[in-house]
């Protein structure tokens, strides 16, 4: 089981009414952002579908996923998470994109 | 004593406004869902403490929500759309073909009969049901798969299925109306739907009187009278009195035809009220003077109704879910405005004085009156 650090999207805190950063504990040594929020989304069920897409799987167009200052939001999402996100020095930002003005 | 609820949607929001009879002063409560578009909410005419709501944004998509208690709590329920087989192609923008996909839910209209029934109407257009209150929704595909749905053209607001109307004495036969495919009927609950644009003209089409493309805005019917049907269309008021097989134009004196949502009074079947907004390009009202328009010969003879509303300086839009009727006696009307005014009439519209002001943009009105 891995403890990650998590920052929701204003929008996505609101229905999972939580506040500020949550951590998630994720089975297995190296989840990936998919093994993430399949935790997230069992927690919150009202999450589902707001993130990434419920069948396809994929991340929806306007988010994006963000750690140790880097932009993982191309990557696959069942890359194995950036190592400080592991160790809990990072956190892992779940973010909407600056979009409309 | 009587009390009256509306539901107003915004784009920042839901609102709850709560009245006694007089409808002389709100309560406001709110916003619900804040930051998140709330397109429509409507409570269930069989329990009208069951209330859904439609919340989106371009970020995550839809969700919905239903309260139990009359808008005191909410439950999240099923956000899943999922069209049936084969989604295959309508018309985009430029004439190409364009896969149908899923965007968020325009209207919820729950069943005047059953409880635990809703359906939702979809951009891209489809129409959906629940029959567990929201918990999984199905697509009545037989309206997407009719054979003229490849020829379906998004409107400017996008390819949504905003209007449905149940008869609730034949719970069988609906109404849809899509942004820009037009109207269709239904007389076996959904399963199989016929065109109800006969007669329609409208002049944007290469063919003026195509079965399909006509940017129907919304349908009125009342209750007691499910074969006659008012339409504003893109332009033009129109009736039908034979399900929307044959329409004509009732616009006659209105000072524009083009405009959004349109009414009946709940206790007239003759008596309807539509909103006249300049042009398709200039979305608010002529001479900046806010007016509703009211017909007591369900077409035709038009009157003003302008006490209390804004008679000048006012360039806001009414759209076309924005507009309800309560059942109380005298028939109350509401409308939200573009520029986040709720207006409330108690004498079928021969006054108005605002319930709120300064709100985000409305979306959607709905009104309900609880014994």
């Amino acid at each position: 089981m891995t403890t990650i650090r998590v920052v929701l999207p204003p929008h996505v805190k609101m229905l999972a009414d939580v506040h500020g950063e949550i951590e998630v504990d994720v089975p297995g040594k190296g989840p990936s952002i998919n093994d993430v929020l399949d935790v997230l989304e069992d927690r919150y069920p009202p999450v589902r579908g707001t993130i990434r897409h419920h069948r396809r799987g994929e991340r929806r167009p306007l988010m994006r996923f963000f750690a140790c200052g880097e932009d993982l939001s191309y990557e696959s999402l069942d890359t194995v998470l950036p190592n400080r996100v592991l160790e809990g020095s990072e956190a892992l930002l779940i973010v909407g994109a600056i979009a409309g003005g | 004593m009587p009390t009256v609820r509306l539901l107003v949607g915004t784009a920042k929001g839901g609102f709850i406004f709560r009245s006694n009879e007089s409808r002389s002063k709100w309560r406001r409560e709110g916003p619900m869902f804040g930051g998140w578009e709330m397109m429509h909410a409507k409570g269930s005419p069989v329990d009208p403490q069951r209330i859904y709501a439609s919340t989106w944004t371009d970020w995550h998509g839809q969700v919905m929500h239903r309260s139990d208690d009359g808008g005191a709590s909410w439950e999240t329920v099923s956000n899943e759309f999922a069209y049936v087989g084969d989604v295959g192609t309508h018309q985009w923008y430029d004439g190409t073909p364009h896969p149908w996909e899923f965007k968020r839910v325009w209207h919820l209209e729950p069943s005047p009969t059953e409880r635990d029934t809703v359906y939702a109407g979809v951009e891209d257009a489809a129409l959906f049901v629940s029959h567990d209150a929201g918990e999984s929704w199905k697509e009545l595909d037989g309206l997407r798969t009719h054979s003229t749905g490849r020829d379906w053209a998004p409107g400017a607001g996008g390819m949504c299925l905003h209007t449905i109307l149940i008869d609730p004495g034949n719970p069988d036969r609906m109404y849809v109306a899509i942004s820009a495919a037009g109207a269709f009927r239904t007389d076996d609950r959904g399963a199989t739907w016929q065109v109800a644009t006969g007669g329609l003209r409208s002049e944007y089409l290469p063919d003026p009187e195509a079965t399909v493309g006509h940017c129907v805005h919304n349908l009125a019917m009342h209750p007691s009278r499910p074969d006659t049907v008012f339409m504003q269309k893109h332009w033009d008021v129109c009736r039908s009195d034979d399900a929307g097989d044959t329409w004509r134009e009732v616009s006659d004196d209105l000072p524009t035809d083009f405009g959004f949502p349109v009414a009946v009074h709940a206790h007239e079947p003759e008596t309807i009220y539509v909103v006249p907004i300049k042009s398709d390009s200039e979305h608010y009202p002529p001479d900046g003077a806010l007016r509703v328009f009211r017909s007591r010969t369900g077409g035709g003879n038009w009157e003003a109704l302008t006490q209390g509303l804004p008679q000048e300086g006012c360039y806001q839009n009414v759209l076309r879910d924005a507009m309800s009727v309560d059942s109380l006696d005298r028939c109350g009307l509401y409308f939200g405005t573009t520029g986040g005014s709720v207006f409330a009439s108690s004498d079928e519209g021969d006054s108005w004085s605002p319930v709120a002001e300064h709100l985000p943009r409305v979306l959607s009105v709905e009104v309900q009156v609880l014994p």
